[in-house]
């Protein structure tokens, strides 16, 4: 199937999509560590227009956006399991979740380890965890009693959203709140089990320990 | 049996015509409601409640939200002169510059005619240079699509039709910056799935005026 790269970063729940994805269709890749600081000439060369992993690498030919990375890995591997549903309504919900996903919910998540104040953090917090409730809605009309937001195996929006999975522990537990409540989200933390075990995810998702660490030194420097 | 094919929309709204071309190059029969963006309709906020917002379509009875979801959806169910390359790599690079579209332009766009001064200056320059990202993916094609007009293509050309507004409120010519994007817009309005979709540019200008004044920006 050619030679495939994923330039990344391991904490990047974004490169992680590409990674899962490459999995499930049992591609080999080589994983490259984009340094960052200061970006890499491959990174400035294959995405120039954002600057931004991940890039997939497929026979050289760059395919940058981390969601257009996983349709393309689904048309390009066909024979593999399938990542989108095959019916077209069926897809237009999983690209309409995956969009507020990446639109609304993630800028939300993001927003409580940047927030000033209290009354900032609470209000994001707030946020996170309506938009969870909706996608919790959203599991059980696509799932249809299934493991998985696509049935019986891992798609597009379990991808979409499982990756956001190490991050989630880690706010719970820096900000001390509770994001996959099993009183509120029960098919969504049952989920989140089984996403996480699932062989095409398990080596690719930090450890929370690690990503508490990395998102200390990024977000809480120690003072000079 | 029938399809049932209803658009809710706004007549000026880039992202409703994107859905409106699409139809039309499908040849697809529909229902077509002009929203009252500041009284929405029942409708409207039951079939679109987390976002509430147009344009939806609504194919016998199931609601599709997102213009880019609707326009994919709507290649995907009618078959009939896709939109989509073949390629898996050329339908990656159609999706992505899909996206660069919604990332960019519409942001740009909005701050020229929304904004005074420098934050307009820089509205401007961000504008034009995320034009002329686009002229070099059109490279020396008719259109995005190739030979016919292609998922880019539907995406990007609404805008047309809010050109005159931003050139008229940004004080510059959008052909003299990038005289190629206009090209590209005089061949797909020689399509009519464009040219009976797009509404004058004036009718938009005056529109705009209106909400100007509406909101307080003078």
């Amino acid at each position: 199937m050619g030679e495939v790269k994923v330039l990344g970063a391991w904490p990047s729940p974004f490169v992680m999509r590409a990674r899962i994805a490459l999995n499930l269709k049992s591609a080999d890749y080589e994983f490259i560590q984009e340094t960052m600081n200061p970006k890499s000439q491959l990174l400035l060369e294959s995405n120039p227009v954002y600057k931004k992993i991940p890039v997939l690498l497929h026979n050289q030919r760059p395919v940058c956006e981390s969601m257009i990375i996983v349709q393309y890995i689904d048309d390009a591997w066909p024979t593999g399991p399938s990542i989108l549903p095959s019916d077209p309504y069926d897809r237009a919900i999983a690209r309409f979740w995956a969009a507020y996903i990446d639109d609304k919910w993630f800028p939300s998540l993001s927003t409580i380890a940047r927030a000033q104040g209290e009354e900032a953090r609470v209000e994001a917090i707030k946020q996170v965890i309506s938009g969870i409730q909706l996608l919790e809605e959203a599991f059980e009309k696509c799932s249809k009693g299934k493991s998985f937001f696509s049935g019986d195996s891992i798609g597009l929006l379990d991808i979409a959203l499982g990756c956001f999975l190490g991050w989630i522990k880690t706010t719970e537990k820096m900000a001390g709140v509770k994001i996959l409540d099993p009183e509120t989200v029960p098919h969504l933390v049952g989920w989140a089990e089984r996403f996480c075990a699932d062989s095409a995810v398990k080596e690719v998702m930090p450890e929370t320990e690690k990503l508490i660490a990395f998102a200390k030194a990024k977000f809480q420097p120690p003072s000079k | 049996m029938a399809d049932e094919v209803i658009l809710l929309d706004f007549w000026p709204s880039p992202f409703g015509l994107r859905a409106r071309i699409s139809l039309a190059e499908k040849g697809v029969e529909y229902e077509y409601k002009d929203e009252d963006l500041s009284n929405k309709s029942p409708l409207l906020l039951k079939s679109n409640p987390i976002h509430k917002k147009i344009p939806v379509l609504i194919h016998n009875g199931k609601s599709i939200c997102e213009s880019l979801v609707i326009v994919q959806y709507i290649n995907e169910v009618w078959k009939d002169k896709p939109l989509m390359p073949e390629d898996p790599y050329e339908r990656a690079q159609a999706r992505f510059w899909a996206d660069f579209v919604d990332k960019k332009l519409y942001d740009c766009g909005t701050r020229i005619w929304r904004s005074k001064g420098e934050a307009q200056d820089a509205a401007k320059k961000e504008f034009i240079d995320c034009l002329k990202l686009l002229e070099g993916e059109l490279g020396d094609k008719p259109f995005y699509g190739g030979k016919n007009l292609g998922y880019v293509d539907v995406v990007l050309v609404p805008f047309a039709c809010w050109f005159y507004t931003y050139e008229t409120d940004g004080n510059f010519s959008i052909e003299n910056e990038c005289p190629k994007i206009i090209a590209w817009v005089k061949r797909c309005m020689e399509k009519e799935s464009v040219s009976k979709a797009l509404p004058d540019p004036h009718k938009v200008y005056e529109l705009v005026g209106f909400l100007k004044k509406k909101h307080g920006v003078e």
